[in-house]
């Protein structure tokens, strides 16, 4: 006998077989998925899911398909939240402390209620990485912020309208292209092809025989 | 902790052997050892699983009979149900998908000046690059060169590609990884800049370049940011479910269908770039799926009715180590990544039997193996696997290592209660890559005039197995590359004339002749996955 629990999907009932995820437990229940859906593995955000449990009070925000389902669970997915991205040029702008002023000025604005570290479906620290953008260490900010999905819960439980993913990916953009340093050696290698220093070598392997190039292959050293 | 008992006293098996385990350097197979592993267990070599082709540009080939279904289906709509007179969207270059060669196309396509639109099926980074975890090879070190990665990219396909694709590929790498890093991508450095790199199976010098094991989201995510930074339009919940030829046969646009209100859309264009993505989403053979959601060979049915041609459309990879337990990620892929830093495989014995970072489908091939004619492997409710030894990693690079470089491995597992710095993982093969696709030359020009192809959709770069990091080199080269050839031929085509849904019934009729009255409907868009009742 298959173990069956209740769950509650946008408040109506149905029992789904126990170690569904919210995700499986939709589609078992017969829904045919278009939104609320992407890579179905926890790292596009699509699926951003809140529910609470019957009779308690706390109100818990996942990715459906990151999620078990559990007895009593009354579900609600966020299948689009509208965030605030600001547009920008990356080659113009500079990380500057301006610019976070400029493009999101609301994250001034932040109360410290925390609810949106609450709220994350990825555990980060939300609140603590805004607080890295106040203050223009974006560095930081993209370090705590690097595992975000983007989904949107966090944003949805701001009292100050913050669009917290956006801040980040800003931050992030910021530190990869500006504050990280820069490679020596990508930079030689890109010229080396450029000047064609690589054309006849390569040249050379694209015209040999298959026999030849499979010993070649079969024999080549690998790097411990 | 595993909640079935049983596995946590099998994990004591690999822990008590771990530290032997470690200081081995398995030996690499033969080039015999591995042509007759896979002959004999890669499920490529399964006859019973393809069909011949009876319809289209590829009759007579096989592919994967779910492929097969689809590609000799019926279209969804018939040339009487659009006003190709009246088009919806009109624009120079029209972008079919929204994942990492749709974006960096729609990048450079807009760089060139001229007008780009992307449509999607689901959203803008919904797609098999959000989720690719363990890195992109580029040969940028010294002790590397574009030379060295041709080799191992040829070689590891089995000799296969179309030496000129290889040949874009491996060059065009360095100055791929360049334009990411300067579109703001967070590569892995060290202190001075240099880039950490690590092996993947089959490579002879460690050029996977990482941003932990979110690379392909990273990717993703900063394209995503720049195409919209742009303002290139990008129409999603949209699907096109065919492609408008022109009174010379060209390409010139696609039907477009809302994937909410079905309503269907007409958009004109000079070029076209087919940028669908995967095949996961068909579970061929049964196999279950790394892949999202979308990847449904929409690309492949939308090509090959206008008569593109496909390559290598009989060659998937099995990523040796998707997910083998528990239950609510069965199937999702365990990075590469985890190898690259020193796990290995192991069976029920505690025993590591095979080098770790031989290529994909030879390592899919021996876990099959062993979890088959060897029955060495741990069976569970959901079948057999091999253990993949994770505390390995920490063992040899110390403490924190896999929260650093693999953080969203160890969140993923560690939702369902297992620690995998201190208990290793289970792993089976599953469906990750095509290794085919719609033929390409190097300007991403499919067969069909003004119709171009980029990322996994398209076929010929990998032969028949690609590398790891290969995939997502490929995406951004060939994707830029599309977007680049695409714009530059919109430049000089004048606005297509005489717009045609014409190949609709001639391509029925062919069925007919054949004598196949399928009623498979494609492309198929969405995998259906509700229970009926």
């Amino acid at each position: 006998m298959e173990n069956k629990i209740n769950v509650f999907l946008f408040g109506k009932k149905y029992q789904v077989p126990a170690g569904l995820t919210i995700m499986t437990a939709m589609e078992y229940a017969g829904y045919e998925l278009v939104r609320g859906c992407g890579c179905r593995n926890g790292f596009c955000g699509a699926c951003a899911t809140i529910y609470r449990i019957k009779d308690k009070q706390e109100l818990h925000a996942c990715l459906a398909c990151q999620t078990e389902v559990q007895e009593g669970m009354y579900v609600a997915t966020l299948p689009f939240f509208p965030l605030v991205k600001q547009v920008y040029n990356i080659n113009e702008i500079k990380p500057t402390e301006q610019i976070m002023m400029q493009l999101y000025p609301e994250i001034y604005c932040c109360i410290g209620c925390n609810a949106c570290t609450k709220a994350c479906t990825q555990e980060l620290s939300v609140m603590q990485y805004i607080a890295h953008a106040q203050r223009g260490e974006y560095d930081k900010c993209a370090e705590l912020s690097f595992d975000c999905v983007m989904c949107g819960v966090c944003s949805s439980r701001c009292p100050a309208g913050i669009s917290h993913p956006q801040v980040a990916m800003l931050a992030r953009r910021l530190n990869g292209k500006y504050i990280a340093p820069d490679c020596d050696h990508l930079e030689e290698r890109v010229k080396e092809i450029s000047d064609g220093m690589y054309n006849d070598l390569i040249e050379n392997l694209m015209q040999k025989p298959v026999e030849e190039i499979k010993e070649l292959y079969n024999n080549r050293e690998i790097e411990k | 902790m595993y909640k079935i008992e049983k596995l946590n006293e099998l994990a004591k098996i690999v822990a008590e052997k771990r530290e032997k385990n470690a200081s081995l350097e398995p030996r690499r197979m033969t080039a015999e050892e591995k042509d007759s592993l896979l002959a004999e267990f890669h499920p490529d070599y399964k006859q019973n699983e393809f069909t011949v082709l009876s319809a289209g540009v590829n009759k007579g080939e096989k592919v994967p009979t779910q492929l097969a279904e689809l590609l000799q289906g019926r279209s969804r709509i018939s040339a009487a149900d659009v006003d190709l007179s009246a088009p919806d969207y009109d624009t120079d270059v029209l972008i079919i998908g929204g994942g990492g060669a749709g974006a960096s196309a729609a990048i450079e396509a807009d760089q060139a000046g001229v007008k780009a639109m992307i449509v999607t099926k689901l959203r803008i980074g919904d797609a098999n690059t959000m989720m690719a975890e363990g890195g992109i090879q580029a040969a940028d070190k010294p002790n590397d060169s574009p030379a060295v990665h041709y080799l191992d990219a040829f070689g590891g396909g089995h000799f296969a590609a179309k030496p000129e694709l290889v040949k874009t590929l491996v060059t065009k790498a360095p100055e791929a990884i360049k334009w990411l890093n300067e579109l703001g991508v967070e590569f892995d450095k060290e202190a001075d800049g240099t880039m950490i790199t690590t092996h993947g199976g089959g490579t002879s010098r460690k050029r996977m370049h990482a941003a932990k094991d979110y690379t392909g989201a990273e990717i993703m995510r900063t394209l995503r940011d720049e195409v919209l930074n742009r303002g290139i339009p990008v129409v999603d919940f949209t699907a096109a479910v065919e492609i408008i030829l022109d009174n010379k046969g060209n390409a010139a646009g696609a039907v477009l269908m809302n994937m909410e209100t079905k309503e269907l859309l007409v958009a004109k264009a000079k070029t076209v770039i087919i940028a669908t993505g995967g095949a996961g989403r068909l579970h061929y053979q049964g196999f279950p799926t790394s892949n999202h959601y979308g990847a449904t060979a929409d690309g492949l049915i939308l090509g090959y009715r206008v008569g593109a041609k496909l390559l290598y459309a009989d060659t998937l990879q099995y990523h040796p180590t998707g997910t083998g337990y528990p239950e609510q990620i069965f199937g999702a892929l365990v990075t590469e990544k985890v190898r690259s830093l020193g796990a290995k495989l192991v069976n029920i014995d505690g025993e590591v039997f095979m080098h770790p970072l031989e290529t994909r489908d030879v390592t899919a091939a021996s876990i099959i193996r062993e979890c088959t004619a060897r029955g060495k492997g741990v069976e569970t409710n959901l079948g057999s696997a091999v253990w993949l030894d994770t505390p390995m990693i920490e063992y040899k690079n110390g403490e924190g290592t896999i929260e650093k470089r693999i953080p969203a491995m160890m969140r993923m597992f560690g939702k369902y209660g297992i620690d995998i710095r201190k208990e290793p993982i289970l792993v089976y093969p599953t469906l990750h890559y095509q290794n085919g696709g719609l033929e390409i030359a190097p300007d991403c020009a499919t067969g069909v005039e003004n119709l171009y192809a980029a990322g996994e959709v398209a076929g010929g770069i990998h032969g028949r197995n690609r590398l790891m990091g290969n995939s997502l080199l490929d995406v951004i080269v060939f994707g830029r590359n599309a977007g680049i050839h695409a714009a530059a031929k919109a430049k000089e085509t004048d606005a297509p004339q005489g717009l045609t849904l014409e190949h609709i019934s001639r391509f029925n009729s062919e069925l007919a002749a054949s004598g196949l009255d399928s009623k498979v409907q494609s492309p198929m868009l969405l995998p259906k996955y509700a229970r009926k009742k």
